[in-house]
């Protein structure tokens, strides 16, 4: 990260040899692509704090979407285009169903006590557990560096190299879906159609009369 | 240090949906650690100056039916990527569970405040 | 639940067939470019969505009512366990790719290629449109019964 930073001041001020003006170039891009990155982080993490702590419901539904479309923007700039129009379609859908719940239900202010001393004792420990995540990660190889390429028996070299001559698609991550590990999508597939039966249960209303009578 | 603020985000939601007492802004806490975990996974498989794992004409030589030898150096990962993709609409069709969970018990209470649903029994 | 303006009436009938046509687009390619079933069912969804922003309800409901919007989703359910278990008629494995490597291998990075891939791609945007549309269409079926009751 040191790297890229310094690579990024010169750029802002124009210091640079000509004699690696290739090897800039491609230092330029990933410079570049590091400061999106941090960018698009910093812009979720406000949006992110913004959504926890206003009052309105509106508000706050307008700022996930917000950490959505941050979402789906950097699966772009991570080289994973299906999962960006997934995403992108998902949040949108995921924003009109908060918004229905929300927009015409009675806005109470919550108020009463406040419980102050649960508040600080759950934000000690959450701030532990993140101080223990950071060491962890610092554990992990540097952001960037391809973890699959170093691992001797990974399945992912097995899958590149050979996806389109044993598979016959030309999208690696369709034929690791669909032919690969297509059991994982049959989970899937039963996982959604198990909530979907759930929500359509709980929203029933014609059965609520026959179960009040007896009472 | 991107994997610190993903990590960060990830710890907001979850702040949010423990110490919130407004049922929506549990509901809005989930989603948020959701995007950060499907966030962080993706970006465990960047390699970077890489390209994305799909093969195109100017890969592949339709006389030997071979890929260039340089894909395998620049692809990113694409395991990830799958995984991903299907918890990307698992979400989707929980957070509808919870919404409907929650306006049921709307209906029911009359407000979103979960110390009053406790209060009133019965 | 009301409709909107005759502006925005107007406007959504056209945008809705570029939105059916690029999710089938993204469904039907999605062993080449980037897409695939999932994304491509989502997008079909939110065309409907978008319909029943727009039109209201009751429109929606007379043109693809609940019960043909039911039988759509176990039909994809029904049609992607349906190719499994040909799989292991076929060639004795579960799930097995059987069209692309025993009868029909067709030719790389073009439409026909890649066996049941498509298929499962087909099968899966068709459920997974059906099976959020359909959650949708209940949520503000319920909200506006209950609010009227209130």
């Amino acid at each position: 990260m040191a790297i890229s930073a310094v690579t990024f001041w010169r750029l802002l001020h124009g210091v640079c040899p000509e004699q690696c003006e290739e090897l800039a170039m491609t230092e330029r891009m990933v410079a570049i692509t590091m400061a999106i990155f941090y960018v698009l982080l910093l812009f979720m993490i406000i949006a992110a704090i913004t959504a926890i702590e206003t009052k309105n419901l509106l508000s706050s539904v307008i700022c996930v979407g917000a950490i959505g479309f941050g979402a789906s923007l950097m699966f772009l700039f991570l080289r994973a285009p299906d999962i960006a129009i997934t995403q992108i379609v998902v949040e949108v859908l995921g924003l009109i169903i908060l918004i229905r719940a929300t927009i015409s239900r009675d806005l109470t202010f919550i108020t009463g006590d406040k419980e102050f001393f649960g508040t600080v004792i759950s934000v000690v420990i959450i701030f532990v557990i993140f101080l223990a995540g950071v060491k962890v990660f610092e554990t992990l190889p540097d952001f960037g560096t391809a973890i699959f390429a170093e691992v001797p028996n990974a399945a992912s070299k097995k899958y590149i190299a050979e996806g389109l001559q044993k598979t016959g698609a030309a999208n690696i991550v369709s034929s690791v879906i669909l032919d690969y590990r297509a059991y994982d999508t049959l989970g899937e597939t039963t996982v959604l159609f198990t909530s979907i039966v759930g929500a359509t249960v709980i929203l029933r209303k014609k059965a609520k009369k026959q179960l009040e009578d007896p009472d | 240090m991107p994997y610190a603020l993903c990590f960060l985000l990830f710890m907001l939601g979850l702040y949010c949906a423990v110490v919130k007492k407004n049922m929506v802004k549990i509901v809005i806490g989930i989603m948020v650690m959701e995007y950060a975990v499907n966030l962080f996974l993706v970006m465990l498989g960047y390699r970077s100056g890489g390209t994305a794992p799909i093969i195109d004409k100017t890969q592949f030589d339709p006389a030997t039916q071979q890929i260039a030898a340089g894909f395998l150096n620049t692809s990113v990962d694409p395991l990830p990527q799958a995984l991903v993709l299907t918890a990307i609409v698992i979400s989707l069709g929980s957070l509808a569970l919870m919404i409907s969970i929650c306006v049921r018990t709307y209906e029911k209470y009359g407000t979103f405040d979960i110390t009053q649903i406790r209060r009133l029994k019965g | 639940m009301k409709g909107m303006t005759i502006i925005v009436k107007t406007v959504s009938s056209w945008v809705k067939v570029l939105i059916v046509l690029f999710g089938i687009y993204i469904i039907l390619f999605g062993h080449l470019t980037p897409g695939g079933g999932f994304a491509g069912g989502v997008i079909l969804a939110s065309s409907y969505v978008l319909l029943m922003l727009a039109f209201g309800r009751e429109f929606v409901q007379k043109d693809l009512p609940l019960a043909l919007d039911s039988k759509l989703d176990c039909l994809g359910a029904f049609f992607f366990a349906l190719i499994a278990i040909l799989g292991l008629v076929f060639s004795g494995v579960f799930f097995v790719n059987f069209l692309y490597q025993k009868y029909l291998p067709g030719q790389p990075l073009k439409l026909i290629s890649a066996g049941t891939i498509p298929l499962s791609n087909i099968a899966i945007g068709l459920k997974v449109g059906a099976s959020l549309f359909l959650v949708i269409f209940l949520l503000s079926t319920f909200r506006r019964d209950t609010s009227a009751g209130r």
